[in-house]
């Protein structure tokens, strides 16, 4: 227990930063508010307001709320595990990698209190739920908790892989391109992916996103078909998190 | 070791490890045999050997680039020695990491802080990562706060601190764990002069206060006379090491500096007429004096033998100068070159790229 030591101490202080900063925590949800009830408002109304989705007729900013939701955990996981480069910049991981604590357990905290950041995010939003036509029971809830916590954990889990190979933030524009916006829309948050080309649906399953929002919209909305079955895709986020993580703990301990 | 002693022994370490300080081995406490680190085919340091003494103020000294901070990363377990050894408080700095780790404490050259905490949250992370018993960190914080004189400020975040206040911190900071050796890396660069006596201050202080070792590197010379012992270090090898007072003896008395429109006459005089051997600095290396080649003599008794040496030149003498060496001296009598003309460009260098990238708002490197 004792090697994890620092773990807990590194999750403690990016807690402490992440609820110190308020203006941060009630920035990063003005972008998926603006995506709900705009682009969700705007985009429902020029289709007719319903969305056929794999057989279930259903408003459309109803049926993209849990995609967001999806969207908002991608973005807070990946923004607080880019902090190991501002760390970098500003000197503190230099600290931290002179302690006498084990590199791997830097990295784990990084992931851990990311995941805690992000799945916070996540929990934030679903104040919105009922606004996007979404009833929320406390059973939902429940089942909501860890699963956003384990979509949040694949995520920065993610996040820390890239951040610990970033030398400085002007790479982030880079991650934000080529990995955030594609994980985003391949994800079927926007849209039903049953009619997707073949190409799209091959990216689609290579999305790890894709089984955060099937299984987040399979909670939520129980009358939309699901595209996999709930405890696939449990087990595969599972998977991809365990897989993240000591890929993620492999790079930054290699890189410093 | 009798089985009695053996069980003292260990009982000692026991009662360190209990009061949060890694047991203590006998001798020094550095210990540094055949030290090399090359990168890429270049030898940043070579072949360096030295011992430290306990609670000894020990200084490295020597223009940047001569392999000071490669050292200081070795010693602090930071860089694996391509050849060599050093133990740190008898452990080795190769594969006893941890152990070395808990028994340092170092401030590097650019702050390690984290700006959006507070000066004594700062010390309680710190604290938690050396494993310092929960108990006792508010008192140590308490402690460290006041010998730095940050008590009024501990509660601001350190954002708002000037960067004399948080160099202040960061030597609080190494503190925290009572480390048995305090890493200093240039631990007065780019800080004004009366903060810069500050921070020496505390440094006489906390040896005498925590029985600690200092290990700093510096290319001040004004500053290593601080130092119980100086290591002059250049290109990587150390080419002198003693007390600041044996060095300067080692000079050999007065330095005479003469200003002179023909170097290379006054040169064969100084050495035909009084056996003299002088160094010269050319003008152009100098743009701010007035014009004339600056030649170096050093003379057993300066006031006394510049009479004659001014009767006997032949050449037009500018100007004269007669003053006890300095370190600046033993630099330039042992390599060749001054510390100083090299250190100026390169902090010059350094303050723009800082400037630079505050002005970037710190997102550029």
């Amino acid at each position: 227990m004792k090697r994890f030591r620092a773990v807990y101490i590194i999750w403690l202080r990016d807690l402490k930063r992440h609820f110190r900063d308020r203006a941060r925590i009630l920035g990063s949800l003005a972008t998926p508010i603006i995506f709900v009830f705009i682009l969700g408002q705007g985009l429902g109304s020029s289709i007719g307001g319903n969305l056929s989705a794999a057989g279930a007729s259903i408003d459309y900013k109803t049926f993209m709320f849990p995609g967001i939701l999806g969207m908002t955990v991608l973005f807070a996981g990946v923004f607080a595990s880019v902090s190991i480069v501002w760390d970098r910049e500003f000197g503190f991981l230099k600290e931290m990698l002179v302690a006498p604590v084990p590199s791997w357990s830097i990295a784990l905290g990084k992931v851990v209190s990311g995941a805690t950041i992000a799945s916070f995010q996540g929990c934030l939003m679903l104040v919105l739920a009922p606004f996007a036509g979404v009833s929320l029971s406390p059973l939902i809830i429940a089942e909501l908790i860890p699963t956003l916590f384990l979509v949040a954990f694949s995520m920065t889990g993610l996040g820390v892989l890239v951040a610990s190979r970033l030398k400085s933030m002007q790479g982030f524009q880079m991650i934000m391109n080529f990995i955030m916006m594609p994980m985003f829309f391949l994800s079927g948050a926007m849209f039903p992916l049953s009619n997707a080309p073949v190409w799209m649906d091959t990216l689609a399953k290579i999305d790890p996103l894709t089984y955060g929002v099937d299984a987040l919209r399979a909670i939520m909305l129980s009358d939309v078909p699901s595209r996999y079955a709930f405890t696939t895709d449990i087990g595969l986020l599972a998977l991809i998190s365990a897989g993240m993580l000591m890929i993620a703990i492999a790079t930054f301990s290699r890189q410093s | 070791m009798s089985a009695p002693e053996k069980a003292g022994a260990a009982g000692a370490a026991q009662a360190a490890a209990a009061a949060g300080r890694p047991p203590v081995s006998d001798g020094p406490v550095i210990e540094v045999e055949h030290l090399t680190r090359k990168f890429n085919g270049f030898i940043a340091v070579d072949d360096v050997s030295f011992t430290v003494g306990r609670k000894e103020i020990f200084g490295f000294l020597g223009p940047n680039g001569a392999g000071k901070t490669t050292t200081i990363n070795m010693l602090c377990t930071l860089l694996k020695p391509t050849s060599g050894r050093a133990t740190l408080n008898g452990f080795d700095v190769a594969s006893q990491q941890d152990a070395v780790r808990q028994s340092i404490g170092i401030v590097f050259q650019d702050p390690t802080l984290d700006d959006q905490l507070t000066a004594r949250e700062n010390l309680q992370f710190h604290a938690m990562l050396y494993n310092v018993p929960p108990a006792e960190r508010e008192q140590r914080a308490r402690r460290v706060l006041e010998m730095v004189g940050l008590t009024d400020r501990a509660g601001d975040r350190v954002e708002a601190y000037s960067g004399g206040m948080k160099r202040r911190l960061e030597i609080a900071r190494g503190l925290m764990h009572y480390p048995h050796v305090l890493f200093l890396d240039e631990p007065t660069l780019g800080l004004d002069p009366q903060t810069r006596s500050a921070i020496w201050e505390h440094v006489h202080e906390l040896r005498a206060e925590y029985d600690i070792t200092v290990f700093l590197t510096t290319h001040y010379m004004e500053e290593a006379e601080n130092c119980d012992r100086i290591a002059i270090i250049d290109t990587g090898k150390i080419v002198a090491l003693d007390t600041p007072g044996t060095l300067k003896h080692g000079v050999g008395g007065d330095i005479i500096t003469l200003r002179s429109t023909d170097a290379v006459t006054t040169l064969a005089e100084l050495r035909e007429k009084f056996d003299l051997d002088a160094l010269v600095k050319p003008a152009s290396a100098d743009t701010s004096g007035p014009a004339g080649d600056r030649i170096y003599v050093e003379v057993p008794n300066g006031r006394t033998l510049l009479p004659q040496i001014l009767k006997g030149l032949t050449t037009e003498i500018l100007s004269v100068a007669v003053r006890e060496p300095t370190l600046d001296d033993v630099f330039l009598n042992l390599t060749g070159r001054q510390i100083r003309e090299e250190s100026v460009d390169k902090m010059d260098a350094m303050k723009a790229r800082v400037r630079r990238r505050r002005s970037q708002g710190g997102a550029g490197h």
